[in-house]
């Protein structure tokens, strides 16, 4: 067996413009998905049982299908209600509303996971709900769910490849595109391999990091 | 201005269908020190959580300084302010240094100033004893320390009532001291109080009062060496004689 490594270094400039489609997806989605995130799981603990059903069915439902058909539904299936979408903008709203679904439950279990005597004694000095919510139970959540952000952060990621399947030059696309001219497989798929390996241990070592930095008084 | 710190008509509670608090009336006035003592389940720490509205009654009248915190209308926070709460477990807000947790109430519920509310925490952690802490965190202080910052937190407030639930059982020995002694403070002040314990000591030496609830109901109400001395339920002399060593 040989490695044609020069293959892959004529493939690395394509590669590159892959690999930040790739990361500009992943982190456009990433930020829709920390809003949604966000508001779901604060719903989900919400005193309110309307919130509590709505956000409940849509993580449900998002759990419960796969990204790829959610992508499909987006970018094919919303022109039938006249919506047409950019493969880029389509692929990004859809990986948001998936990654919600993820984040929402996190939120939750992080919200779920500080005492409840932490509550009662904000409550007590006389903050309302929001504000015991905003000051008190949420900075210590955030502490907590930084290691399942992250792991989330690095599966959407990955999961990116997906929409090279409604034609967006992301990384996975870029190296189908340059074997199909060079035909060089197992160059190029490893290459495209260690592209994603790199961005993923930096964001491994960004949250690492940040875990440090937010614990307190230790 | 109401004549009563705390006034409880007919009170009942369940737990699903468990009944907890049984008709419980009570009048306290303001300046008095109030013991509970029970055996552990017998409602106490419910009862003072209901006096602040972190717990839901079933039936019955609660007035704080006479405001009917029962009334659906009445706003909850504003109520709040003035009871100052203390917990068995402290809860301190750990990702807080002790000036934070401090000031965090100070500066959102009263919009007081950042100078402003520092000074006045200052000052309490003076009055507690742990002035030198302030830029300490929680983990880093002692249980007696911690309850002592709890106290001063709700101290800013200004609450015109304290409620204490068990704030020595979770404390080493040689802390409780620390906590008691600023408790007698307060109570020298003048500084209307409910204390559930387990302290006989301290129910005996500062309380003016003491109730005695079992099974969800007050059974004895009244001065110390009466409750202490001369008990004249069964169930309340049992109590005494399994936990008091005079």
């Amino acid at each position: 067996m040989q490695f044609d490594l020069s293959a892959l270094v004529r493939a690395i400039p394509a590669l590159l413009y892959g690999a930040s489609v790739t990361l500009r997806i992943t982190v456009l989605s990433i930020a829709i998905g920390l809003v949604i995130g966000f508001i779901t799981g604060l719903a989900r603990v919400w005193p309110n049982l309307v919130f509590r059903s709505i956000s409940s069915a849509y993580i449900e439902l998002i759990r419960g299908t796969p990204l790829l058909v959610q992508i499909f539904i987006v970018y094919f299936g919303l022109p039938a209600l006249g919506l047409n979408l950019d493969p880029f903008i389509a692929g990004m709203i859809a990986m948001g509303i998936n990654s919600g679904a993820y984040i929402g439950e996190i939120v939750r279990g992080g919200i779920e996971s500080i005492a409840k005597g932490q509550m009662e004694a904000a409550r007590s000095l006389g903050l309302t709900y929001w504000q015991a919510m905003r000051y008190v139970i949420l900075p210590q959540s955030l502490v907590r769910i930084l290691p399942a952000l992250g792991n989330e952060f690095i599966a959407l990621l990955k999961d990116s490849s997906l929409v090279s399947t409604i034609a967006i030059a992301e990384l996975t696309r870029s190296g189908q595109i340059i074997i199909t001219r060079t035909f060089k497989s197992f160059e190029i798929w490893s290459g495209v391999a260690l592209f994603y390996f790199v961005m993923t241990y930096t964001i491994s070592r960004i949250v690492k990091y940040s875990e440090k930095r937010l614990r307190y008084g230790e | 201005m109401s004549r009563w710190a705390i006034e409880v008509n007919g009170l009942n509670k369940f737990f699903n269908t468990n009944h907890v608090l049984k008709n419980i009336d009570i009048r306290v006035p303001f300046g008095e020190v109030v013991s509970i003592i029970g055996a552990s389940g017998s409602g106490k720490s419910t009862f003072l959580r209901c006096l602040n509205g972190i717990e839901s009654i079933h039936s019955g009248e609660i007035y704080i300084n006479g405001v009917k915190i029962t009334d659906k209308k009445v706003n909850i926070n504003i109520v709040r302010q003035s009871i100052g709460m203390i917990f068995q477990n402290f809860n301190l807000f750990p990702h807080m240094t002790v000036m934070s947790n401090i000031t965090l109430a100070l500066q959102k519920v009263k919009k007081m100033s950042k100078a402003e509310s520092e000074k006045l925490s200052h000052r309490l952690l003076e009055k507690v004893g742990l002035e030198e802490k302030a830029d300490s965190y929680p983990i880093q202080l002692s249980g007696g320390q911690q309850q002592r910052v709890a106290i001063a937190r709700a101290l800013a407030m200004n609450p015109r009532v304290m409620m204490f639930d068990e704030p020595t059982s979770a404390l080493d020995p040689e802390t409780v001291n620390d906590v008691l002694d600023v408790m007698k403070e307060l109570a020298r002040e003048g500084m209307t109080m409910i204390v559930v314990t387990h302290e006989m000591g301290f129910a005996r030496e500062v309380a003016d009062r003491v109730v005695y609830i079992d099974e969800g109901r007050i059974i004895e109400d009244g001065k110390p060496e009466d409750i202490f001395y001369n008990p004249k339920n069964p169930r309340l002399r049992d109590f005494l004689s399994k936990i008091i060593n005079v």
